[in-house]
């Protein structure tokens, strides 16, 4: 078939496209090539084309500045600990839930656990803030008559890795295990049957049946993971903080918005913000070929 | 044969899921008992899992509140303007794409499949908003999220599964491909829509990141910004809220700030036991796919 033909068969087709095309083009692809306000001084009177080009003026300053090591030692940490603890805790909440003979509770947890996932992260953030208080927070007061003394948790960076963790664990464990429900139940019940009669126990049936017949899965979901492992929401991060606790708290994102949205250096928050993306790239980029060696699965 | 150990096993395991259940549900069973009591009870710590001193006073003070009722309006606003508009783009971009004759189909797929591995950032992006000048107006809520890759390759699939017998014969009553869309096949797909279109409308109803970037006038700020404010950044500070109850009684800002908490998410709460089966299917045909 010609271009020719295709096209007068495909127009109503392709005419049906365009809005999605527009949208992709436009809030996607030239945000990309926006990007090159980094390498100017942009002006907010003088728009982006305009504006006079600096070079590698705040590529420079951000390198040379103390900023950078602290900035990428929070994101590398915030997202390394998340990776480890929020990636194995759906796996052991699917293997609970799957080994739940009561159908109808199993159900029940399943429904509750899903729940927090549609909580906005400003409600979440809050209930934190307000659970973890120092005055009269539910936690403090259980901490008071344990006759531990109160801690101000929000205040104090040490604590804000795990606090972020075990939100984050918290809002979205249920809904991540649905992925690993639904690869178990494409394990075949011959193969529990034949265990049986062998006269294998539960957890031996689990360690040889279950966790074998879902590993595949794990393994793809490892490697998406790890590739968008610094590519952490801005929201919670952003509503948790506050300078008190940026020592610890204060990522590349959080970053970016106070250079560029409270301080109005859109520049120097591009720079940070293509820099930002040059490293996620490598991440996603060697986490796909750490996949393609070990399975031979890749994104591409 | 081995039942004793199993019954070992089954209650740990009842215990453990339990224990989930309790952590998630627990602090909304205790919002809505302190939010629900009497002010000296909360003061007290006398208040865990019932309320004590029952009243409404706390739900009075934040339903009068013309801020939120304010707020409330704009996000639904935003909510069902939005989520129509991501499912008729999303909807049409997906149906164009799941046919094999669409004119370049598969080049049109990697271009935005790329999108999910770059991005320009935030800056890049608010600066677009910025220079199309629709700054501080509904559509710069609901035109940078009007289609989320992951929905549109959802739907792609859901519509490449249909038989395409179903559309020829509208091929040959004389259909053209929008109409084959509109009569034959946006029918057909009632679930997809429901599920994709829950969805978008969660995910504005909760989105924080586009009004605190693109809006800066106040009255059409949307809940969630709203609640940041109320909540996180201490504007309701006691003596406000004791002046507006006159100064009679105490008001305790934790119940307050419960009160806001279960009041903005009512609707979530409410509609989630009925609709949580349509999420889970999303996921399953994204899973599938993926």
């Amino acid at each position: 078939m010609t271009l020719r033909t295709k096209w007068s068969k495909g127009k109503i087709l392709f005419a049906m496209f365009i809005p999605c095309l527009l949208y992709y083009l436009i809030f996607k692809y030239l945000p990309i090539f926006g990007i090159v306000v980094a390498f100017k001084n942009y002006s907010l009177y003088r728009g982006v084309w305009a504006s006079d080009w600096v070079g590698l003026k705040y590529f420079r300053l951000f390198f040379s500045g103390d900023d950078l090591w602290l900035l990428l030692r929070n994101t590398f940490l915030l997202g390394f600990y998340n990776l480890v603890f929020g990636f194995a805790a759906p796996i052991v909440l699917a293997l609970l839930l799957n080994e739940m003979r009561l159908r109808v509770f199993k159900r029940f947890v399943q429904t509750v656990s899903y729940l927090p996932h549609f909580i906005s992260n400003v409600v979440v953030a809050s209930m934190v803030i307000v659970f973890l208080s120092p005055t009269g927070g539910l936690l403090n007061r259980m901490l008071e008559s344990l006759g531990i003394g109160s801690v101000n948790f929000m205040a104090d960076p040490s604590w804000f890795r795990s606090i972020y963790v075990l939100s984050e664990i918290w809002q979205h464990v249920g809904w991540e295990s649905i992925i690993y429900l639904a690869a178990l139940t494409a394990i075949d019940p011959a193969l529990y049957e034949a265990a049986g009669i062998d006269g294998a126990n539960r957890w031996q049936k689990i360690r040889s049946i279950t966790l074998p017949g879902i590993s595949p899965t794990i393994i793809i979901l490892f490697i998406l993971k790890v590739g968008s492992m610094i590519e952490i929401g801005f929201e919670k991060v952003y509503l948790l903080s506050n300078p008190a606790t940026y020592a610890s708290a204060d990522i590349l994102s959080t970053y970016v918005y106070r250079t560029a949205m409270v301080n109005g250096n859109f520049s120097y928050g591009a720079a940070i913000d293509l820099f930002t993306a040059v490293v996620s790239f490598v991440f996603i980029y060697s986490a796909n070929l750490l996949s393609r060696r070990i399975t031979g699965n890749s994104l591409w | 044969m081995n039942e004793k150990k199993i019954s070992v096993f089954s209650i740990v395991n009842l215990l453990l899921l339990t224990a989930v259940a309790l952590a998630t549900l627990y602090p909304f069973i205790y919002m809505v008992a302190v939010s629900l009591s009497g002010s000296n009870y909360v003061l007290k710590g006398m208040v865990s899992w019932f309320p004590r001193g029952f009243n409404l006073d706390m739900y009075k003070l934040v339903l009068q509140d013309p801020r939120i009722m304010h707020a409330y309006v704009n996000t639904i606003v935003y909510a069902s303007a939005g989520t129509l508009v991501a499912l008729v783009v999303t909807g049409l971009g997906a149906y164009a794409l799941s046919k094999p004759e669409m004119l370049f189909g598969r080049g049109f797929t990697v271009l935005i499949v790329i999108t999910m591995f770059f991005s320009g950032g935030m800056i890049p992006t608010f600066l677009v908003v910025k220079e199309m000048g629709i700054m501080d107006t509904l559509w710069a809520m609901v035109l940078p999220g009007a289609v989320s890759t992951w929905n549109l390759l959802i739907m792609r699939t859901f519509f490449a599964g249909i038989p395409r017998e179903l559309e020829e014969s509208g091929k040959l009553d004389g259909l053209s491909d929008l109409g084959i869309f509109a009569r034959i096949v946006v029918p057909l797909s009632g679930a997809i829509f429901a599920t994709i279109g829950l969805f978008y409308a969660v995910g504005l109803w909760n989105n924080f990141l586009n009004p605190l970037l693109y809006l800066r006038d106040p009255d059409l700020f949307p809940l969630q910004v709203i609640l940041r404010n109320l909540l996180l950044a201490g504007q309701a500070g006691a003596g406000d809220l004791t002046a507006a109850k006159g100064g009679d009684s105490v008001i305790v800002e934790e119940s307050y700030k419960f009160a806001v908490i279960l009041v903005s998410t009512l609707p979530i709460l409410c509609v989630y036991p009925f609709v949580q089966r349509f999420f889970v299917r999303g996921v399953m045909i994204g899973a599938v796919k993926g």
